[in-house]
């Protein structure tokens, strides 16, 4: 049976549980292993993706056909707003959350989290929020539509929903920072002996970044939002113009969060692909201190960048200048990692399982989303995009085929050693070319209706925009099925226990710690710091 | 290269045909707008001013030279991904580390970006350079139309509000749109000289919104409480055509921008007939009206900035309350409702309305207090309202 599902350790780890382990709905609720944690927050982003994913494929819906088939558009600002804010703080942030339980105490050699029971907290916290932003549709006046980016003044005539919007931010705000607290504190803290930061795995460093990012900029956005709703209802005017308030300061301070917040969601990722691409090239990541180096840049630019947001608000020439030159200079250190990548692979011994196939996926098509990025940074030629579908498919291509892409790949790569069971490589592969067609589909025809000059956030549109539109909805139905098909014909049968059992290092190339373990990994693992080779890859007695 | 997109657009043309019979659109039967969108265009619009073809240029270039690296790149993966396979019995080396090519490839991106940011500074600061105007024109937003006024230059004092055609918002909502400039026309288009710098002054008076012309290369937000501006100067005649660019609320789809660029004897001429018509349209707030004249007028006032959200019924939608029955539109105190109006309430969410003249002020509360189920035989004379105002 998998270690998802199983309530008690295993036979051969009797002293694991310690005789105290609770069971049943108590092992989830009062739960403070990591492992636990990270299945439910894995468990807890995917439910925020689907209901984030059908909000997804209501607005692709509606926007089928010119003309308002189904929706009126104050309800359809409702969904792009929604769908933005859950997929952004309920889906990728939280899931990334949950690959970190899992998987940074395995590969440190550390026996759980630094603060198990503020795990617990930070985890069961987002419960209440996500339950508020999913809900707010029932609320008087239906969901905030004021874009998940919650402008102001728009916002200032939001109904009551958008205080629980700003609530339900709020506590996901203050999940985020505690979960970061305790990543920092294990990396720093609890590694095994011999496990140097430079030889920690790829995903720990990405991840250690990651937290000091959100450590930074997350109470950047409470602010922004905590001040949103004192105007609303404490008669201040901070973005209120009528009271001597500047709408453009919101934009400042929350693109100040915004920006890295885009890195937050997108380092993590690096760092699975950076474990997967050697794993599966059978060979040694290229430039590995180059790799940190270049997440560290990437992390420390993405606090001066944040105005590209804002071309068109009007800044001084000088203003949009320095902001052009931060925003290119982040394509070198990212071509640096991409350039790292492709050198793994050269003159590896390739096979390429789902893990890789979603990896190399993920390196192809978040290119093509770096180089538009690119070219969104010129703030001549942004003016013209700005606000339109271009940019919808950039942050998509970053997004999508960035973060969600890695993720698949993170899933597939460690599946095994979660539920200890094998899933069918068939079944992945059909999974991957699915999803990778059906998302080109979606979001490459927006890149012309971008340039075309289609505005996003329009519920109707004009007539010329119809067959890339129409295309584009129809692909967005695939890739949903696509990942339903994922949920249900390879998530659940892994935890499920059925299928072929895994064996400790299902991955003939993988290294590290997590491969030292059993697969299902036991409850308790690395209770004693274990001793480690001179890579600090393997336990050495 | 200008035969590069329309060699696409027509490959792309014939691919669409038979996709075009399932999707079964009506777009088949649309044609290109001139000044606004082509059919299935996939690239950045045909210029009008020397501004946007150079960031076409810019574009092109950009696009190119991504293309060309992103192929490099990938050629050398894809060849990896074919020949270093362990199916063909390839052996993993064994190296991992070089500094040397690490520098490398950190210098020669760094320089390659150098190389592009400088054509785009010089775009940049020439597109920011709004000085020396022939011409300057406030375009104010409101939720969700566009407000014109003509501040400096030839045409100075005239001014008016402009709003999409309400027959294409029915379309829209019936879900069965029709016509080239579908969600483009409007009642009163900004109208302008060819050939001459046209300033354009941005504000707002409600959420942001955002000011653009695609085939101009402007886009502007416009902020309320604020003013930002940007220019242009069209370089041939015709009709162009924009749409609000940032998410302002419902109707945010509803608020296109429609530019008239006319010889300058034909501004002259425009320019002459709107003066004579504004002296002759100026509504005399002193003047006393007859409660039929005032529900009549008030009608129209009301079809153009009520009905959106209010609705033709009076009974208002979702958030928005119905003014059918509502206690303030049937308070004794006629003021109540004249200050609604003028100030707006929730928060803006009812946004005021003391852009319209107090006239219309007066027709459409006078229309609001004796339509549907309300019969309270109020009228509320113009002057009433201006007294209101101070």
């Amino acid at each position: 049976m998998s270690a998802v599902l199983d309530t008690h350790g295993h036979g051969d780890h009797a002293h694991d549980d310690h005789g105290h382990a609770p069971s049943g709905w108590k092992r989830w609720v009062y739960a403070t292993n990591h492992k636990d944690i990270g299945t439910l927050y894995l468990l807890f982003s995917f439910t925020m993706l689907m209901i984030g994913g059908v909000l997804a494929l209501l607005i692709r819906a509606e926007l089928f056909q010119p003309g308002l088939q189904l929706v009126n558009p104050e309800l359809f600002n409702q969904f792009t707003t929604m769908h933005g804010l859950i997929m952004v703080f309920g889906a990728i942030m939280p899931a990334f959350v949950g690959f970190a339980n899992w998987m940074i105490p395995l590969q440190i050699g550390a026996s759980d989290m630094a603060f198990a029971r503020m795990n617990n907290f930070s985890f069961w916290l987002m419960i209440p929020a996500g339950l508020m932003l999913a809900g707010s549709f029932f609320m008087p006046g239906g969901a905030p539509a004021a874009g998940w980016t919650l402008y102001a003044p728009l916002t200032l005539q939001m109904g009551p929903s958008m205080d629980a919007g700003i609530f339900a931010m709020h506590i996901l705000g203050a999940s985020s920072i505690m979960g970061s607290i305790n990543i920092i504190v294990t990396i720093l803290n609890m590694r095994a002996p011999g496990m140097t930061l430079m030889k920690m795995p790829m995903f720990a460093w990405t991840w250690r970044i990651t937290a000091y990012l959100l450590i930074a900029v997350m109470p950047v956005l409470a602010g922004a939002i905590t001040m949103t709703l004192t105007d609303r209802h404490f008669g201040t005017s901070f973005f209120n113009p009528a009271g001597g308030g500047d709408p453009v300061m919101y934009q400042h301070i929350f693109w100040f969060f915004g920006h890295p917040e885009v890195y937050i969601m997108i380092l993590p990722a690096f760092g699975i692909v950076s474990q997967i691409i050697p794993a599966f090239a059978r060979k040694k990541l290229f430039g590995y201190s180059s790799m940190v180096y270049a997440t560290a840049s990437i992390a420390i630019l993405s606090f001066i960048v944040w105005a590209h947001h804002m071309y068109t608000t009007g800044m001084p020439v000088t203003g949009q200048l320095f902001f052009m030159y931060a925003t290119m200079l982040i394509s070198v250190p990212t071509g640096v990692k991409v350039f790292n990548w492709v050198a793994t692979m050269w003159r590896g011994s390739m096979t390429f399982e789902t893990p890789m196939l979603f990896a190399v996926g993920f390196i192809f098509v978040f290119t093509m989303g770096g180089f538009t990025g690119l070219i969104l940074s010129m703030a001549p030629i942004d003016l013209q995009l700005q606000d339109g579908y271009y940019v919808v498919a950039h942050f998509h291509y970053v997004l999508v085929a960035g973060s969600l892409f890695a993720m698949f790949a993170g899933a597939y790569y460690w599946m095994p050693k979660w539920t200890g069971v094998m899933y069918k490589e068939s079944r992945g592969k059909l999974h991957f070319w699915w999803t990778l067609i059906a998302f080109n589909v979606t979001f490459f025809p927006m890149h012309f209706l971008g340039l075309a000059g289609m505005p996003r956030r329009y519920a109707d549109y004009p007539m010329q925009f119809a067959d890339f539109n129409a295309i584009a909805s129809v692909g967005a139905f695939f890739f949903g099925f696509a990942q339903v098909y994922f949920f249900f014909f390879i998530v659940l049968p892994c935890m499920l226990g059925k299928g072929e059992k895994a064996a400790q290092q299902p991955w003939e190339g993988a290294e590290g710690l997590e491969w030292e373990v059993p697969s299902p990994a036991p409850h308790h693992t690395y209770e004693t710091p274990p001793k480690l080779n001179a890579d600090a890859n393997k336990v050495i007695g | 290269m200008k035969s590069i997109p329309n060699k696409l657009a027509s490959l792309l043309c014939h691919a669409g045909v038979w996709a075009g019979a399932w999707v079964a659109t009506a777009a088949q039967a649309v044609n290109d707008l001139p000044g606004g969108p082509a059919v299935n265009q996939l690239n950045l619009p045909e210029p009008a001013t020397k501004i946007a073809a150079e960031q076409n240029s810019l574009h092109w270039m950009m696009l190119i030279l991504c293309t060309v690296i992103f192929v490099a790149v990938f050629s050398v993966m894809f060849y990896s991904i074919w020949k270093h396979r362990k199916s063909v019995g390839h052996k993993p080396a064994n190296f991992h580390e070089s500094v040397t090519v690490e520098i490398v490839w950190t210098i020669v991106p760094f320089i390659i970006v150098i190389l592009m940011a400088l054509p785009a500074t010089k775009l940049l600061v020439a597109q920011k350079d709004t000085t020396n105007a022939d011409l300057t024109v406030k375009a104010t937003g409101y939720q969700w139309k566009w407000g014109y006024d003509y501040i400096k230059g030839e045409g100075e004092g005239i001014g008016f509000i402009s709003t999409l055609d309400s027959g294409q918002r029915a379309m829209s909502d019936a879900g069965k749109p029709q016509g080239d400039n579908y969600l483009f026309k409007v009642d009163n288009p900004l109208v302008v000289p060819v050939g001459k710098k046209i300033r354009v002054i941005t504000t707002a008076n409600d959420v942001i919104h955002a000011f653009a012309v695609p085939q101009f290369g402007i886009k502007q937000d416009a902020i309320p409480g604020f003013v930002r501006d940007t220019w242009f100067r069209a370089e041939k005649v015709g009709f162009f055509y924009g749409q609000c660019q940032e998410l302002c609320g419902k109707e945010h789809a509803y608020m296109p921008i429609h530019v008239k660029v006319v010889s300058a004897e034909d501004y002259t001429k425009w320019v002459d007939g709107e003066k004579k018509k504004l002296a002759a349209k100026a509504d005399d707030p002193s003047k006393v009206w007859t409660q039929t004249d005032l529900i009549a007028r008030g009608e129209k006032v009301y079809a153009a900035n009520c009905a959106a959200c209010h609705q033709a019924n009076g009974k208002g939608a979702g958030p928005i309350l119905p003014l059918d029955g509502s206690a303030k539109v049937l308070d004794a105190d006629k003021l109540v409702q004249v200050q609604v109006l003028l100030n707006g309430q929730n928060n803006g969410a009812m946004p005021a309305w003391k852009q319209l003249s107090d006239t219309e002020i007066a027709a459409v509360i006078t229309f609001t207090k004796n339509s549907w189920s309300n019969k309270t035989g109020q009228i509320v004379q113009p002057a009433e309202v201006k007294t209101a105002r101070k």
